[in-house]
This record gives C-alpha cells, sequence and structure tokens, in this order.
C-alpha cells in the first residue's frame, strides 16, 4: 500500500470563484477521502432579520447570493405572503416567472462558461459570457439592475413590463437561440470535452436520492425531482417537463444544465403569451403571524427559506437551506475514487455557490 | 468542411466589433431602468426621516435640528426603496453609476429645507387682561 498523502484544495484555486476548501487525502493520484470545510464567507444575514422590518428584509435575502438572486428574494416574499393569506395579482405571479426563468439562463450560461474554462477551453468560456450578456441586458432594462433586480416586493412586482417590451425579449431570446444552440453543441458532442466528461464523477441514482442532491445534480442522475412541478408562482400554468439525464456523470449534469436553458426560453415564450393584464402589485397591511416553509427551484437546485413571524414588523427567524449546501455530501462522494486531475471539474458540475452557502 | 467554418469564425471575428465594453474609459450601458445612484433635491426634504427607518442598510442619516441630509454612498445598495417612500418625492434614482472609488468616503452632506413653518397659532389672543 502506498503512503497517504494530504494535499488542499481551495479556498483560493483558480477554477473556483468562491472560497470552499477541500482537503483531499490521496493514494498515487487517486482520491480516497475528502474533508469538506466551508466557513469562509458567512456574513450572518439571517441574522438581520431581527432588525429590519420584513419588507425591507427582501433586499437582504435577495443578497444571499449573486446568481440565484432574484429567486431568493421572490421565494421570501413568496414565504410571506403565504403567511398573510395575500393573493398576489397574477399578472405579478407571471411576471416571477419571466424574471426567475431570466436568472436561470443567465446562471446557466455562466456556469457553462465557468466550466469550460476549467477544461482550458478559453474561447467557449469568452462566448458563453458575451450570450451572457443579452441576458443581463434584458434584466437591466427591465428591472433596472443587472444582477441583483431588487423588483421584488410583498404582495407582488415593483415594476411592469410593457407588451412591447416583452415581445422584444421573446425576439431577442429567439433570435438568441441558434447561437445557444451552437454552443450547446460544443458540450454535447464535442470529441475532448466528451473524454474529459465521460464516465467520470459518476452519482448513482440511489446516492443522488440519499445524499440528498438537488437541482442537476439530481437530475443529471435520474431523480426527477424539480420544485418548478409543484406550480408556485405561474409555473403551474405552464407546459414543461423538468430535463432529466440518467448517466449520472459529469456529462450528464453538464447537458442538463444545457438543455435547461431551452427548456426557460420555452417557458419564457409562454409566459409573454399567457399573461394577463391588471395590476402587478398590492397594498400589503399587518405583519405575517406564523411560520412557513417557503420553496423554489434555483439554477442549482431547491432553496427553502424557513421564515418565522410573530405579529411584529420584524420577523423572529429566518433560515436558508441553499442548494450547495446539500450538494456537498454528494460532492464527496463523487469525489472518492477520482483522479487528482479530474477534480477541479468534478467540483464544478455541482455548480458550488458557497456565498449562498454560507449566507 | 469544419475548416471552412473555421476560417468563416475566424474572419467574423477579425471584422466585428469587440463585445467587450472598454468600461471605465468608455461610459457603461445604461437603461431609463438602471439603478446608478441615489440623488435628492435638499429644496424638497422635510427632514420625516422615513427614508432613513426604510433603508435596508442605514446608509442614509437625517439630523432633524441641524436640518440635513447624509448619505453613504459606499453603504447604499442601490435598492430605491428611500426613492418609493419619500412622501415629497425629493430623492430620485439616478441612472448613471457612481465612478468607482479609490480613497474612503462617499459621505454626501446636504443642507435641506426642512419641515414647512406653519402659521403660530395666535391663542389667548382674546383674553381679557387680569383685572
Ligand atoms: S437606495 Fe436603498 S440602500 Fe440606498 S439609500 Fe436608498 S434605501 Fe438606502
Ligand atoms: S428625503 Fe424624503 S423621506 Fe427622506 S427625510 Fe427627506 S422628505 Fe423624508
Amino acid at each position: 500500500m502506498s503512503k497517504q498523502i494530504t494535499v488542499p484544495f481551495g479556498p483560493q484555486h483558480p477554477v473556483l470563484p468562491e472560497p470552499l476548501h477541500l482537503d483531499l487525502v490521496l493514494e498515487d493520484e487517486k482520491v480516497v477521502d475528502v474533508i469538506p470545510t466551508i466557513g469562509y464567507v458567512h456574513r450572518g444575514l439571517e441574522k438581520l432579520v431581527e432588525k429590519r422590518e420584513f419588507t425591507e428584509y427582501v433586499f437582504i435575502a435577495e443578497r444571499i447570493c449573486g446568481i440565484c438572486s432574484f429567486i431568493h428574494s421572490q421565494t421570501y416574499v413568496q414565504g410571506i405572503e403565504q403567511i398573510m393569506g395575500l393573493e398576489v395579482p397574477e399578472r405579478a405571479q407571471y411576471l416571477r416567472t419571466i424574471w426567475s426563468e431570466y436568472s436561470r439562463l443567465h446562471s446557466h450560461l455562466l456556469w457553462l462558461g465557468l466550466f469550460a474554462d476549467s477544461m482550458g477551453f478559453e474561447s467557449v468560456f469568452m462566448n458563453a459570457w458575451r450570450l451572457r450578456e443579452h441576458i443581463l441586458d434584458d434584466l437591466e432594462a427591465t428591472t433596472g439592475g443587472r444582477v441583483i433586480q431588487g423588483v421584488c416586493k410583498v404582495g407582488g412586482v415593483r415594476r411592469d413590463i410593457s407588451p412591447e417590451k416583452l415581445d422584444e425579449m421573446v425576439r431577442g431570446l429567439k433570435g438568441m437561440e441558434h447561437e445557444l444552440q451552437d454552443l450547446s453543441k460544443v458540450f454535447l458532442h464535442d470529441n475532448s470535452i466528451q473524454h474529459r466528461l465521460r464516465g467520470i464523477g459518476v452519482l448513482s441514482k440511489e446516492d443522488a436520492y440519499q445524499l440528498g442532491a438537488v437541482g442537476p445534480s439530481a437530475r443529471g442522475s435520474g431523480v426527477a425531482i424539480d420544485i418548478r412541478e409543484t406550480g408556485y408562482a405561474a409555473f403551474g400554468k405552464i407546459n414543461f417537463k423538468p430535463v432529466v439525464e440518467y448517466e449520472g456523470d459529469c456529462y450528464a449534469r453538464c447537458a442538463v444544465r444545457v438543455k435547461e436553458m431551452f427548456t426557460s426560453i420555452d417557458i419564457i415564450e409562454q409566459c409573454a403569451k399567457k399573461i394577463p393584464d391588471g395590476p402587478v402589485d398590492m397594498k400589503v397591511t399587518g405583519a405575517p403571524d406564523g411560520e412557513y416553509f417557503s420553496r423554489a427551484e434555483q439554477p442549482r437546485g431547491e432553496v427553502i427559506h424557513y421564515i418565522k413571524g410573530n405579529g411584529k414588523k420584524n420577523l423572529v427567524r429566518h433560515r436558508v437551506r441553499t442548494p450547495t449546501f446539500t450538494n456537498i455530501p454528494p460532492l464527496v462522494t463523487l469525489l472518492k475514487g477520482c483522479d487528482l486531475a479530474d477534480v477541479p471539474v468534478i467540483v464544478l458540475t455541482i455548480d458550488p455557490c458557497i456565498g449562498c452557502a454560507e449566507r | 468542411m469544419s475548416f471552412f467554418q473555421m476560417t468563416k469564425t475566424v474572419l467574423k471575428n477579425l471584422f466585428s466589433r469587440p463585445a467587450t465594453l472598454m468600461y471605465p474609459v468608455k461610459p457603461a450601458k445604461k437603461t431609463d431602468a438602471t439603478r446608478g445612484h441615489v440623488k435628492i433635491d435638499p429644496t424638497k426634504c422635510i427632514t420625516c426621516r422615513i427614508c432613513q427607518r426604510k433603508c435596508p442598510t442605514q446608509a442614509i442619516c437625517v439630523d432633524v435640528k441641524e436640518k440635513t441630509w447624509e448619505i453613504d454612498q459606499m453603504r447604499c445598495v442601490v435598492c430605491a426603496v428611500c426613492v418609493d417612500t419619500c412622501p415629497t418625492k425629493s430623492l430620485t434614482m439616478d441612472n448613471q453609476y457612481r465612478p468607482a472609488m479609490t480613497t474612503r468616503g462617499g459621505l454626501e452632506k446636504f443642507t435641506v429645507a426642512g419641515p414647512k413653518k406653519k402659521e403660530p397659532v395666535v391663542a389667548d389672543a382674546a383674553k381679557p387682561a387680569k383685572e
């Protein structure tokens, strides 16, 4: 038996945009054990809930993550609305759906770029981010913010999209679709990428389920869980199928994200067709008294916001369980038995977002 | 076949405009909706302190006695809650981003008009003088 050595990976690492620390126990080139450490960017956002009014806390909830920001605020706001029993206007629900799918698109494009970069595919990285720029432009024009939209509020949304703008957005997405097709061809059919991804970091369906994998990490292993199917916001009125792949390797997880982009475009189109006229917000009086588990599907998987209020302006407790946090146990399983050179690629396939895992 | 594809792409990239925006040399893209930074019209503010209470980052400090309104632009996260809640519409959102800071600071202080003076109530004017 060869000698074991420990190689630290992160928190500062060229492929990692965020501080995740892994102690890799190696035997020769093989990883035999992994000890993850988080806690480098804890900001204590959940505690702030006691100091800010529940309506203003939306903007703090939104800043839990810099990529799924819109969906964080949406989840939080949905929780508050459920506790207070508010019936949000339908147009607002549709607008939330559109913006959350836009967030998914921009997050997946960002991830595809970073992923290509981790394999040394610089030109694809640039191309993915160039496409992402169009999505961000539309987000900025409709909400006022590129990555932090700040458009959700308790009882609706703060801005409306005019029908002309909505048309223009859909046309823009349509025009982008063939460029996205080109990009996805690289990820799905390129020879060298397949060599790098196929059969590496395999997560079996049982493991994915038992270890609590969520989002594309779970769907890449054949676990067809997509919280959008519970029909929150306007998803209940939209026709869509969650993308599921069955191999469970890095390629499958990548393929799920690539195909989800097209699902998102489809959802946005359907929303633009079905969106009713009407108000986008409502008057909110009183304060939440009760507790609620609010769930939503982020680009990285299911997020849960636990909210508890006692009838005062300030909430009592707010707790967030983010998708990356639950994807860390599957990651540890994935890494056991792989080669040291594959570690960066495998770590990126769960799309780690440590900023939100630590809040 | 793929050689021609490649040549096509290379030529296209050679002659097209760069996708990168040379910010800050060139101004950043902006739209009408862009939230750049908060501006105040000091003549309208009545020092009611609603903006200070509502601001999620406590970037605004209103001094009622001194009649000053102060914002820490580095604290402000440009959420526009203050703009929405100001009863006199003295706050507006400018769609120009502030340039990056090279030194500490960011505090901006304004002397504001303050609450409207009410006519002093002339009470007891008709009260007869004591005998
Ligand atoms: S924009 Fe938001 S963060 Fe900035 S001063 Fe106004 S309320 Fe505070
Ligand atoms: S800026 Fe507006 S909200 Fe703030 S103190 Fe002045 S009047 Fe009140």
